[in-house]
Order: structure tokens, then sequence, then C-alpha cells
């Protein structure tokens, strides 16, 4: 078997092509992964035009806060890539023109309907929202982030409301001075605390058959009442302002960060498609060159043959995965902490992936019509499986999940996704399924092998 | 026919009783039977498709025939197949050195050195096989079946496409095996071949043996028997025959 594989590696050396994909494919793909990471912070492209006059600003209340363009600016910022339009019409054109992904429009009349939201004539605030819709992907993402932004924005104006709603309420129980709008005069406010010790005060200087005793216990006990409800009345408007609060917690146990994912991804497409078209191509030459029939008649036989192809898929898919990875380490994705795991979870679906080819080579039986074979097999199966949960039906997803199961793609994403980073779940059950899988296919690929000559 | 009887009283190296082979539904070999004893250089001829391929395939191992019983020494049968099987990306030497390495060849480059001598391919050793004309990779693809000694060795049409200097040798060095005890199964459409070395010939048609004797006996049983030279009688017996 050792002098198979010598053979294969001195045959794959005098092939110039193969060798330059092999070497120029993880290169490539390594580089172009890398630089898409680090130079992608992940936030979608959004113009924002702001018509509101310069300066102008929304009195938040007491504390002189004030919410304006600037404030919306640097909330829209924190979430999307901005990019300042000028005009409505020249966000529109980068719109169409594709250059951002959609435009955020804080139209001039805005101030004015926020600040009638606690006048006794309230219309209702408007921003506008442009997208492309040509691209129902991107106009979902973009609709998504601004209804993001616009509920927090409201959260943050009801937050602002409310507080300064409950600063009156305390006004009024506990008393002090107030700034009535547009007059110069201050207002001393009483307070109903204070009202309340008044009130008992007079009551005890009145005679004990007064009349007017049974009266001002009644005031004296709305008083205290009122004293007592409003003071519930606060936590109430906190409650208010945030009707309902989202807390996220991931039931999945596992997440991969998004920089894991794509590096193992792309390691995982650069394995599949490097062991599995060399394994099945390098079988079917085998038969091709008719030295088949010769290697069967020597001592490594037919089971000998099929674990040197094995063999030269994992040592091809390990030299070209790592080289890939080393390529990405630069770009600061990939910690070599893990590398042992990483290896092993390369030799896993390294040895999967070169069972599923050898059984297609000996099910392809010549050269060109394995390679079809194995693109066709191989790809529609990757795309499968990376489809996520709840973008198809259950049922749909639940047929997906058996048959990325049953293939060595989904198995592999995942062990390197365990290689790559510690939070994406146990690497021991995938190299199990990963073994499973080498060995259903080691023994298609065998029985195949009995028709080959 | 000196040959044969002389082989007859010992026993056979290659035992071949009602042997049936079919592709699906074509009939390839219908019941066979032939014996060859040590040292005995056997002729198997016939048209094109006649099974002798299949034949020496099943021999070799290949492939288990569907019925009836064959028997070869275990583990000692060269083989060179018809379409040469090569590894056209590996040199001469190269291609010659992994098949004495799989076949457990003892002194490897021994074994080596004397077939890059014997194909005369000496000075060609460095060069990749797919890079050879189509007679020196003949010659590569019979030198590897002859790497090993085996007791029983299978050449089909082996002198195809060599030239006739080439091919002289080729017999020469078979003779020499076939002198030393080896047991020599090979088919050709060479017929000059056949009659010059005078071997014993088994004649294969649509899969069925028609004949198994000496050339003269083939010219004798000849319709015409005044045929002037053997490929003439040959033919002859064919059409009579009904191929
Ligand atoms: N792999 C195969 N699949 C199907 N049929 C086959 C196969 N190999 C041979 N045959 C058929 O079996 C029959 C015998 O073929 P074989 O190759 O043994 O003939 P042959 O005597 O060697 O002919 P030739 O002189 O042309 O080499 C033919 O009819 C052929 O078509
Ligand atoms: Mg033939």
């Amino acid at each position: 078997m050792r002098w198979l594989l010598l053979k294969d590696l001195q045959i794959l050396r005098r092939s110039p092509l193969i060798v330059g994909l092999l070497v120029a494919y993880p290169l490539v793909i390594g580089l172009l992964i890398g630089f898409a990471l680090s130079g992608d912070d992940g936030k979608p492209r959004v113009a924002f035009v702001n018509e509101v006059p310069a300066g102008e600003g929304f009195d938040l209340g007491a504390g002189g806060q004030q919410f304006g363009a600037e404030q919306a600016r640097a909330e829209l910022c924190d979430r999307v890539e901005c990019v300042d339009a000028s005009s409505r019409e020249e966000a529109e054109r980068m719109v169409r023109d594709g250059e951002v992904l959609g435009a955020l429009i804080l139209p001039e009349n805005l101030l004015d309907q926020l600040r009638s939201l606690t006048s006794l004539d309230p219309e209702p605030a408007k921003v506008d929202v442009y997208v492309n819709e040509d691209d129902p992907v991107k106009a979902q993402l973009v609709d998504d982030r601004i209804q993001a932004l616009v509920t927090e924005a409201n959260l943050i104006l009801s937050e602002r409301i409310s507080k300064q709603a409950a600063e009156y309420i305390d006004l009024l129980i506990d008393g002090g001075t107030f700034q009535l709008p547009f007059l110069a005069q201050k207002l001393r406010i009483l307070g109903l605390a204070r009202a309340g010790v008044i009130l008992e005060g007079v009551r005890r200087s009145l005679p004990v058959d007064s009349p007017a005793r049974a009266a001002l216990d009644q005031v004296i006990e709305f008083a205290h009442l009122a004293e007592d409800n409003l003071d519930f009345a606060l936590p109430l408007l906190g409650a208010i302002s945030a009707p309902i609060a989202v807390e996220k917690t991931d039931v999945s146990g596992t997440s991969t960060s998004l920089d894991s994912f794509a590096i193992a991804a792309a390691a995982t497409f650069t394995l599949m498609f490097v062991t599995v078209l060399l394994v099945a191509g390098s079988l079917a030459l085998e038969r091709e060159e008719n030295a088949f029939i010769r290697i069967t008649r020597a001592s490594v036989g037919r089971g000998g043959l099929l674990a040197e192809k094995i063999t030269l898929g994992v040592i091809a898919s390990l030299a070209v995965t790592l080289l890939m990875l080393i390529v990405m380490t630069p770009f600061g994705a990939v910690g070599w902490g893990r590398g042992h795991l990483i290896v092993l979870a390369i030799l896993a679906g390294g040895a999967a992936f070169a069972a599923f080819g050898a059984a297609i080579g000996a099910a392809g039986r010549d050269v060109r019509a394995s390679s079809l074979l194995a693109f066709m097999l191989s790809l529609p199966i990757a795309l499968l499986s990376l489809v996520p949960s709840g973008t198809v039906s259950a049922t749909l997803f639940e047929v997906l999940e058996v048959l990325r199961a049953l293939f060595p793609f989904h198995p592999s994403l995942e062990a390197i996704s365990s290689g790559l980073d510690a939070g994406a779940g146990s690497l021991w059950l995938r190299l199990l399924h990963l073994a499973a899988l080498l060995a259903a296919y080691a023994a298609l690929a065998r029985a195949a092998l009995r028709r080959f000559a | 026919m000196a040959e044969a009887e002389a082989t007859a009283g010992a026993s056979p190296v290659i035992e071949v009783r009602g042997l049936s082979y079919s592709f699906g539904e074509r009939v390839a070999l219908r019941d066979v039977s032939f014996t060859a004893g040590a040292g005995e250089l056997l002729a198997v001829i016939g048209p094109n498709g006649a099974g002798k391929t299949t034949l020496l395939s099943i021999l070799a191992g290949i492939r288990k025939p569907d019925a009836g019983t064959v028997r070869t020494p275990a583990g000692a049968v060269g083989w060179v197949p018809q379409q040469a099987a090569l590894y056209r990306r590996l040199t001469v030497e190269e291609n010659l050195r992994l098949f004495a390495r799989l076949e457990g060849i003892e002194d490897v480059d021994a074994a080596v050195e004397e077939m890059l001598e014997q194909t005369g391919l000496a000075d060609r050793r460095g060069d990749q096989v797919g890079t050879l004309s189509g007679g020196n990779q003949q010659r590569v693809n019979i030198a590897i079946g002859l790497l090993s000694r085996p007791a029983v060795l299978l050449l089909d049409e082996p002198s195809t496409g060599l030239d006739p200097r080439q091919r002289a040798r080729l017999w020469e060095f078979v003779h020499g095996l076939a002198g030393g005890g080896t047991t020599v199964l090979y088919t050709t459409h060479h017929l000059g071949e056949v009659d010059r070395y005078g071997d014993r010939i088994l004649v294969l048609a649509d899969g069925e043996a028609l004949f198994d004797g000496t050339a003269a006996e083939l010219h004798r049983a000849a319709p015409e028997s005044g045929a002037a030279d053997f490929e003439s009688a040959f033919v002859a017996f064919l059409r009579e025959r009904g191929h």
C-alpha cells in the first residue's frame, strides 16, 4: 500500500495543473475569506439624510437632555455603516445604484411632531425609509435594522417622557417649585404630603363637635390615599415605557461566532472539493489506465487499493485545509491554541470525504464521469447543509436534517467549527458521526469495486 | 505432438473443465475444457470476440467462472493483459519498480534491470510511459508480466504492435521460459508465429473450443488440406465450422 501511495503522490507531483489548483485553491479562498472577515464589520451601509434644522432638539425633560438629529445619527451608526447624504434625491440615487442598502430620512418637521406628543393634539412622528426591493433579502435586512432602530428610539422617548411624568407626580406628592414653560414665573407646589399635615393641624384646632371635622376627615383621607397610591404609579409608569422587555436565552446550547462559522464553512468546502475530486478521480484513473486489473491481482488487492486512496485523500485534505487556515491566521481569525482539535476534525472529515469520493470513483468508473458525479452530488448537499432551521417548513427541515446526516459535509462543518471554537459544541460526537460515514462509504466503495474490472 | 505426449503422464498445471462465462446476456465462453502441463506452450487462437481474453482473465483470477472449474497453481500466475496496464505518468523504470514491489519480488533492482535489458528499453528507463510509442508501451506492458517468474504465464496478444526484431526477442525469451518449465498460454492473431514455433493450439470461436492439437493437425483438419499456408488453412477450417 505504501508503494501505491508513493506512486500516487508522484503522479500528483507530475500533474502541474492539479498541484497548482491544490495550492492555489486554499490560498485564494483563505485570502478572500480573511479579507472579507477583517474588512467587513458585518454592518450594512445605510444612507442618512437629516432635514431637521441644525441645533434644534427635542427637550427630553428636567435633566435638560435633548433628542435631536445628532443623537439619531449616533444611534443609527451604531447599528449600520452610515453614509451621509445631502438630500433625499441623493439618498434615493444611492439606494437605486446599490451603493447603500437603504436610506433613513429624518423629515424637517420630525421634532415638531415629537413635541406634539406631549401636547393635547398629538401627531405621530414619522421617519422615511428607502429600500431597494430589487433584492428582497437585502430589503428585509434593512427593514429589520431600521425597525429595530425606531423601536429603540421609541423606547428611549417613552422612557424619558414617563420619567418626566414621574417627576410631576413626585412634585404632586412631595411639593416643590415648578417652572411653567414660556413664563418667567416659578410656581410653588404644596404637595399632597404637606397638605395632609396642614389639614391635620386644622382638624385638631377645630372643636370636637364641629360639623366641619367630618368633611375635613374625608379630605385628609383622600390626601393620604392619593399620596400612597401615587407612589405605586411610579413603577407603573416605568412598566409602561417598556411593556415588553426581551430577554434572550440561547437554548441550542451551542453557538459559533460568525467568524469561525465562515472559516469552518470555507475549510469544509475546500476539504470537500479537494478530497472528493482527488480520490474519485484517482480511483477512476486506476481503471482508465487499466492498472487496476494488475493491482487487484497483487497482494494489496481491492481493499488495499481502497485504503490507499482514502489515505491519499486524508493527506491531501490535511495539507490543503491546513494551508488555508494558515493563510487566514494573520487576519486573526484562527486560534491555534486548539490546533490539535482542528487537525483531528480535518482528519476525520477528510477520511469521510475520501471514502465518499472513493464510492463515487468506483461507481463512476472513468475520470470524467466521476468528476461530474462528484460535483453533482457534493455541491447541492453542501448547500442544503447550510440551510438554517426556521427558514423552511418544519417537515422539509426534518428531511434536510436526515439528508445532511448521511453525507460528510454537515458533520465535517460542525467538527471543524468545534475545533475552531470552544463554544460550538462537542467535537467527539461529530468525530463519531464522521467515523460512521467513513465506514459506510468505504463499504459502498468496496462493493462498487467488485464489478470494477 | 511430441510435447503433448510428454506432458500427458504428468499431472497438468492448468486444468479447465466445463468452463462457461457470460457478460449478462452475451455468452463469452461455452463449456470449454482443456489442460496444459509444465513447460507447455499453448496458443489460443480464434476470431475477434471469440472469448480468448475472457478465458485468460478467468485464468488470471480477475473473473469468476459462471460454471465449471479452473485449476491453476495458487498465486503463481503471471499475466500480460491485452490492453496495456501501466501508469502513463510514471517512467518505465518506476512502473517496473512499482509492480515488482507490489508482486513481492525479493530482488527488485535485479528484476527491473533484467527486464529493461530484455525489452531493450534501458536507454528509455527515465521516460514517462505516456511519451513512448505504442509498441514500446507494449514492451513495458509485457516486461511487467514477466517480472516475477511464475509457474504459469498468460500472454494476451503480446506481439501486437511489436516490430519484427522485438517479436523475435519476445518469442525467444518465452521459449526460454517454457524450456525452464514455465507453462505459457498466449493468444495471437499472427498465425505465422504459431506455425513457426510448432506450438499446441486451442481454437476458440464464439466461446466454444473447436480444436485442440498441433498446427500440423489443424492443417490436416482443414477441408482444403492442400492450402498453401497455415493462415489460409485456419480460415478454411473456421468457415467449414460455420464461423
Ligand atoms: N466487459 C465486457 N462487457 C460485456 N461484454 C464483454 C466484455 N468483455 C468482453 N465482452 C464480450 O465477450 C465476448 C468475448 O470477448 P473477448 O474480449 O474475450 O474476445 P477476444 O477473443 O479476446 O477478442 P479479440 O481477439 O478481439 O481480443 C465478446 O462478444 C465481447 O463483446
Ligand atoms: Mg482479446
